[in-house]
């Protein structure tokens, strides 16, 4: 699954996903018809145009194969919201088996003791993004894979800390959003590392973007590019 | 003493709030004070839940918690019904009102019949729900907060914050100053334990004139019809026990079924809420003063307040009635550790209260129907919840529910937005003009001014417009 923020503004990101788990000699097909998993309109309290979008997610990755994304927030969406968001539907075996057999990325690289071979040197910092840590409940696979790819890891304080991204939070309480991100930039360059990553490419996007208007020289990059060097 | 209006909205969300949530937000976010205040004791809290974690087991006692709590809201009306009887049992007389209204209509009916001119209060969020002070004042009697940050805000004019240590937005300097003015003298100490013995003192006067004592009620025991009143100052036990009548209001849903679980909720209450294995004060009061008994009031009133409670049972919001009002969703919280409560312009903020308010108040209300929103969907609410509320699936659940301007407008804008990505063609389409247009609005790399929907993200922030971004 590509995700539509790399679709929309860092393609480099799935493209970079593929690369790896091709390295690993998984072989990767990424369907050209696929879309986005609706979160966006889920969260913003549109559950209707939610399902008609997810309806089509369904059709798409419909199969045995497992669906790996490049984001703990996209694949927490379909794992956790899935089964509920088409409960009582004709299509709620078909959600239940698509959580099932969905998957975040360094989650799938842990899952099959995958080892991508060396990665960027570092050091960065990694922000844990909410939805992987705490939807997906899981803060040790992209450590695990920065480690393996050797890349040097210099944690940041209050790294479990929201970034204050939250998708439409973003745009509807846009002054709270950006003083979290604030928060988050300045905590990530006093770690040591004047680099960001994640496995959430929208909370990079934010960090990076408010670090840019407030002058802060902080880097990003998606986890996956940082295994991908 | 206070500042607030009559009521007549009859509402959960406070009547002077200002202006709109985001608004509010703003000027909380300008107030540095503020937010120091905030994250010093957020951070405290926090440590020594964690420290509950691993002394007391935290973790597996939740699970029991949650059990506990889920069964007492499937059996409500009869726990209620027993509580009520026991209650009655034990010399006491037992109101059910189905709003606030109602309820303080009672409560001022009983003062004036009993001639009573000063009531003194303990801290109790249900009656800050149903607007109490407001209407006793309105009825010509006087109001004393007696819980220490609940007299400073009354001094303040202001609402409570927080559901635990409610003017946790005031430090020590601004407390003093209050006192000051209250006292009418420079002669006020500002050091900690100055300010408490002056605050004793003014306080016991007080009590020595109250004529009814008014608390909430953390938990009702329907076995025994026992009230549970957890503190740690001692001032609600002296509410309970020094005026000559005792009125105890509790929102309907704060009924356990006996002792085996009262105890295991008593237990967990303090450790999450402020991260002590055990709360100072724990008054545990069945119906008025008996025959032979040397102290306690001669009479004792429950008020059972719905307030909106009842209708939620059954519905897909059934499990906010499970809260146990610890606030450790609050502190666990990114925006309510960055504005406090205040902003919030509920008595109940923070998560829980962006859940409950709207379902207290009405999708529709202008006060409350925003607050669904003021949430990043981190999760750090759930995770937090000694009774395992899964706050963030309802935030998400209250949104779809909200109902104003804005959220027609986004409705429109996401219909449209799922017919075009609900299409392969035309998503692919729509990306390859965003793209575009990112191209051509970035300059070194960067989009500082984005149309349509991007307005929103370039007011605070920029755009990369290549990736991985320029610095």
């Amino acid at each position: 699954m590509r995700t539509c923020l790399s679709d929309a503004v860092a393609p480099s990101v799935w493209k970079s996903t593929r690369r790896v788990l091709q390295r690993c000699g998984v072989s990767v097909k990424v369907p050209r018809r696929q879309t986005c998993c609706s979160q966006p309109a889920w969260t913003a309290g549109h559950p209707d145009q939610a399902r008609a979008v997810a309806r089509h997610t369904l059709e798409v990755f419909a199969g045995p194969e497992q669906v790996v994304v490049p984001s703990g927030s996209c694949a927490g969406m379909v794992v956790h919201a899935y089964p509920e968001m088409f409960k009582g539907e004709p299509e709620e075996e078909a959600a239940i088996d698509l959580a099932r057999r969905t998957v975040e990325f360094t989650q799938f690289l842990a899952e099959h003791g995958l080892q991508p071979g060396p990665g960027a040197p570092g050091p960065v910092t990694m922000h844990d993004s909410c939805h992987m840590l705490r939807v997906l409940g899981d803060s040790t696979s992209p450590r695990e894979a920065l480690a393996e790819a050797g890349c040097a890891l210099e944690e940041m304080q209050n790294t479990d800390q929201c970034c204050g991204f939250g998708g439409v939070f973003s745009i509807t309480f846009p002054e709270l959003s950006a003083r979290l991100g604030e928060e988050k930039a300045r905590a990530a360059m006093q770690s040591g590392a004047r680099e960001v990553t994640s496995c959430d490419l929208g909370c990079l996007m934010h960090i990076v973007g408010v670090a840019h208007r407030q002058g802060i020289p902080l880097r990003a990059r998606h986890i996956a590019e940082v295994l991908d060097q | 003493m206070s500042t607030w209006r009559r009521r007549d909205t009859g509402g959960v969300a406070y009547d002077d709030v200002e202006g709109t949530l985001r608004e509010r937000t703003i000027v909380a976010l300008s107030d540095r004070t503020l937010r120091g205040n905030l994250e010093t004791a957020a951070t405290s809290w926090g440590e020594g839940r964690e420290a509950m974690r691993h002394d007391h087991g935290l973790d597996e006692m939740r699970e029991r918690a949650r059990d506990i709590r889920r069964q007492n809201i499937r059996e409500l009306p009869a726990l209620l019904s027993e509580m009520q009887a026991k209650v009655r049992e034990a010399g006491g007389t037992v109101v059910r009102a189905a709003d606030g209204a109602e309820a303080c209509r009672y409560i001022t009916g009983l003062a004036r019949a009993r001639g009573v001119r000063v009531v003194a209060k303990s801290k109790s969020m249900a009656t800050e729900e149903i607007k109490l002070n407001e209407a006793l004042e309105h009825a010509g009697i006087e109001v004393v907060e007696t819980d220490l940050g609940e007299w400073i805000l009354q001094l303040a004019g202001e609402h409570p914050s927080h559901i635990i240590a409610p003017a946790v937005h005031l430090n020590r300097a601004q407390v003093a100053q209050l006192f000051r003015e209250e006292a009418g003298t420079d002669d006020v100490p500002d050091d900690r334990e100055g300010l408490v013995a002056h605050a004793r003192v003014r306080l016991r006067e007080k009590f020595a004139q109250a004529g009814i004592g008014v608390s909430g009620v953390n938990l009702g025991v329907a076995s025994t019809g026992t009230v549970c009143i957890v503190e740690n100052e001692g001032n609600a036990r002296l509410v309970t026990s020094q005026p000559r009548i005792h009125v105890a209001v509790m929102g309907m849903e704060r009924v356990v079924a006996d002792w085996d679980q009262a105890a295991h909720i008593l237990q967990v209450l303090p450790m999450a809420a402020i991260g002590q294995d055990a709360a100072n004060y724990v008054s545990l009061i069945t119906g008025p003063r008996r025959e032979g008994e040397a102290d306690g009031p001669e009479e004792f009133h429950l008020v059972i307040v719905d307030g909106g409670r009842g209708a939620l049972r059954g519905t897909e919001f059934e499990e906010a009635l499970s809260c146990i009002r610890c606030g450790a969703c609050l502190y666990s919280c990114p925006m309510w550790k960055s504005v406090g409560g205040q902003a919030y312009g509920s008595p109940y903020s923070g998560p829980i209260g962006a859940v409950i308010t709207p379902l207290l108040e009405g999708p529709s209300s202008p006060a409350s129907r925003d607050l669904p929103f003021m949430s990043s969907l981190c999760g750090a609410c759930g995770e937090a919840c000694p009774v395992g509320i899964p706050l963030q699936d309802l935030l998400v659940k209250a949104r779809a529910r909200a109902s104003s301007p804005a959220t027609r407008k986004s409705g429109v804008a996401f219909r449209a937005w799922s017919r075009l990505w609900r299409h392969p063609a035309t998503y692919r389409a729509w990306m390859a003009g965003w793209r575009m247009m990112l191209r051509a609005r970035g300059k070194d790399g960067w989009a500082t001014h984005l149309p349509g929907p991007g307005a929103g993200w370039t007011q605070v922030r920029d755009m990369p417009s290549r990736w991985p971004p320029r610095r």
